[in-house]
């Protein structure tokens, strides 16, 4: 994975709450067994028209968002199914960073693996950032990992949480794999202490 | 004395090879990985990327169910495979399985269907333990005590690489049910009713326990559908205690401890439930005494009414974001605000899916079907679970009821739950629905799915319109 540290990009604002994994790329894009096509399928129902062209209105569309590498979106964004192609989808389409109020689990730890930022706001914060980008829509931000700020135009920063452990993976581009599987040693003890409850075999 | 502990502190602590500290999450150990078609092929990749083979094959198995057909099989016995895509897909399945050595219930033979119906059914699924699977509803297993939960595909591979996975310790909240369920209420109503209360994010950050009278007078079939949806709420697991209803329904299961292994096991699980004085983070309520029979109207589960109810008014909505999500969704749905839902014409109707697909399920939709017809010009499913159900349905003659009610008697598997099989609810059609997700093109570009309880699924298949199945419980 490629570290993250800081970056300044064009925010898009996709003001809807609940935004579920289903919409972000839908069931007939999983059948693929590599992460090819998922760019394309991302929003599909809202970025294109029945016809197959694109939907002029929808914020990803328009000249002025067409490249946003952040994107806004209402609460609970990520929620539904745990599909890694959601991560996938947005990343391979070339989003970095999506600020909300807040995002479903699932979602949020599929996104960390993939250097994807889910940056969470307070609700005043996020309404603000949502003006600003209908203001102009070609605004920037920047997002500072390391010292965990969103900087806004005009020079305003924002704090934003986020576990000690993922910001280290990401800034070093340190994957958890290799994290774990230098606790072989726990794990065989636990594994030689531990009842024997299952086997999928026998 | 030891600090009263919750049932998902006692299963959290008993799976740590190492804590958590204030900079790098806990190593949890998990006890049985399910996978299935779609979220694992890209696993496999990285394992043999990086020359790593899966740890413990013998606590992971697979079974094949979303981009599966679920038409009865050909004059061979065959179900036919007819997608590229699907059978590309299932192809990678048979081969990485052999060649890491892994389990696999290959479609149409007789252990297939639903990866969350056939834990349970082949007594893997068992008080205590840590399942996952790369799939939001193993929150399913949840019901029989086990700390169930999904996971991403990065995760499978972890979960392969070395049985652990790197997590945070969730939160606790109690989801209490008291009273008792009333004649025509089920357990999907008491969840859809939960989440239509609380709304689909209530849940984030936390891990459910389901306790009060009326989780305790439910069959493990019903605790299961109430656990499955867990997600819809926005918790990662949900988990129900452990008791006696419980140990009979593991009890003698294929893979479940036999003999005096099975005797020990439950001396242990009878240690798991949660110590009096324990506290909880947070905790909802639903009284059952007062619950009706529930559905949704809208494009997530949480916009659910009870059946006798009317669609909400924008202005009864307590913010902007709330109203224009409503005004949305009613426009896919082509709904009207303040409206009931009774008598609304239906085109399909869909019994099936993780949340409403088992045996008992199927038992009280044919219980409204037999000798009855379904309404003309209404395409009814009925879809089991596992390929176990279909046959023990079959030995009770409820696909029988269900041909001759004009209903269709298909092979196991996630059918039109998801829009991904060739089972799809078509653009702008109304499904009423089993299932547990009403996302916006959830079923099918454009479908417009109704979710609700397998009796008021077969009350609605006979009428051909939205019906409160109270009102045929007189006939039966
Ligand atoms: S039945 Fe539906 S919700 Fe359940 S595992 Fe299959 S696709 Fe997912």
């Amino acid at each position: 994975m490629e570290p993250i540290t800081t970056f300044s990009a064009n925010a898009a604002a996709l003001p809807t709450a609940n935004v579920d994994t289903d919409q972000i790329i839908p069931a007939k894009y999983l059948k693929v067994t590599d992460k090819s096509g998922l760019a394309k399928g991302l929003f599909e129902a809202w970025r294109y028209l029945p016809d197959g062209s694109l939907n002029p209105d929808f914020v990803l569309n328009r000249p002025e968002t067409a490249g946003a590498q952040i994107l806004i979106a209402g609460d609970n964004f990520g929620c539904g199914s745990s599909r890694e192609h959601a991560p996938w989808a947005l990343t391979s389409y070339g989003i970095k960073a999506v600020i909300s109020t807040s995002f479903a689990d699932i979602f949020r730890s599929n996104s960390l693996k993939n250097g994807l930022l889910p940056i969470v706001v307070d609700a005043e914060t996020y309404h603000e950032l949502v003006s600003i980008c209908e203001e102009d829509p070609t605004v920037e931000l920047t997002v500072d990992l390391a010292t965990q700020r969103l900087m806004l135009p005009g020079g305003r920063a924002v704090g934003f949480p986020i576990d000690g452990f993922s910001k280290h993976c990401l800034l070093n581009g340190v994957d958890e794999l290799g994290f774990i599987l230098s606790a072989e040693d726990a794990v065989a003890a636990y594994e030689a202490g531990a009842p024997r409850t299952v086997n999928t075999q026998g | 004395m030891s600090t009263p502990q919750t049932l998902f502190d006692k299963v959290w602590n008993a799976h740590l090879v190492r804590p958590e500290t204030p900079d790098t999450p806990a190593v949890l150990y998990i006890d049985l990985h399910l996978i299935h078609e779609v979220t694992s092929p890209q696993a496999f990749t990285e394992l043999r990327r990086r020359g790593i083979k899966v740890r413990r094959p013998d606590r992971t198995l697979a079974t094949m169910d979303h981009s599966t057909p679920t038409t009865p099989r050909n004059s061979l016995g065959i179900i036919p495979v007819i997608d590229p895509q699907a059978i590309n897909q299932l192809d990678q399945l048979r081969a990485n399985c052999a060649e890491f050595g892994i389990p696999l219930f290959e479609l149409g033979s007789a252990n297939q269907g639903i990866v969350h119906v056939i834990g349970p059914e082949q007594g893997l699924t068992q008080p205590g333990l840590t399942i996952v699977c790369g799939d939001s509803h193993t929150s399913t297993h949840g019901a029989f005590g086990a700390l169930g939960f999904g996971i991403g595909t990065s995760e499978v591979g972890h979960v392969f690489a070395t049985q652990c996975l790197l997590q945070r310790k969730a939160k606790t909240c109690a989801v209490r049910v008291d009273g008792r369920l009333n004649p025509g209420v089920t357990a999907k109503d008491i969840i859809l009713a939960i989440i239509a209360k609380y709304g689909i994010g209530a849940g984030t950050g936390y891990v459910f326990e389901y306790c009060g009278e009326a989780i305790r007078a439910l069959s493990m079939e019903e605790r299961m559908t109430i656990c499955n949806m867990s997600i819809e709420g926005g918790a990662r697991a949900g988990m129900v205690a452990p008791d006696d209803t419980t140990f009979e329904y593991v009890a003698g299961r294929p893979f479940a401890p036999q003999g005096a292994d099975f005797e020990a096991a439950v001396a242990r699980w009878r240690t798991l439930p949660t110590d009096d004085g324990a506290t909880f983070d947070h905790e909802l309520t639903l009284n059952a005494n007062e619950l009706v029979p529930m559905i949704t109207y809208g494009t997530n589960p949480g916009m659910g009414i009870p059946i006798t109810g009317v669609i909400p008014l924008p202005e009864e909505l307590p913010d902007a974001a709330a109203r224009q999500t409503l005004d949305k969704a009613l426009a896919y749905m082509a709904l009207e605000p303040g409206k009931t839902l009774l008598g609304h014409p239906i085109d399909v109707v869909f019994i099936g899916s993780c949340t409403n697909s088992r045996i008992s399920d199927l038992r009280q939709a044919a219980q409204f079907l037999a000798g009855r017809k379904i309404a003309a010009g209404v395409r009814v499913m009925v879809v089991p679970g596992s390929q176990q159900v279909k046959a023990q349905a079959e030995r009770e003659g409820l696909d029988e009821v269900f041909k001759a009610a004009g209903a269709e008697w298909r092979e196991a598997g996630c059918s039109a739950c998801l829009g991904m099989n060739d089972d799809k609810v078509p653009p702008g059609k109304y499904a009423l629905s089993t299932s547990n997700r009403n996302f916006v093109g959830r079923q099918g570009p454009g479908a417009r799915t109704l979710l609700a309880s397998p009796l008021t699924a077969a009350a609605t298949a006979v009428t051909g319109v939205v019906t409160d199945p109270r009102t045929m419980l007189d006939s039966l």
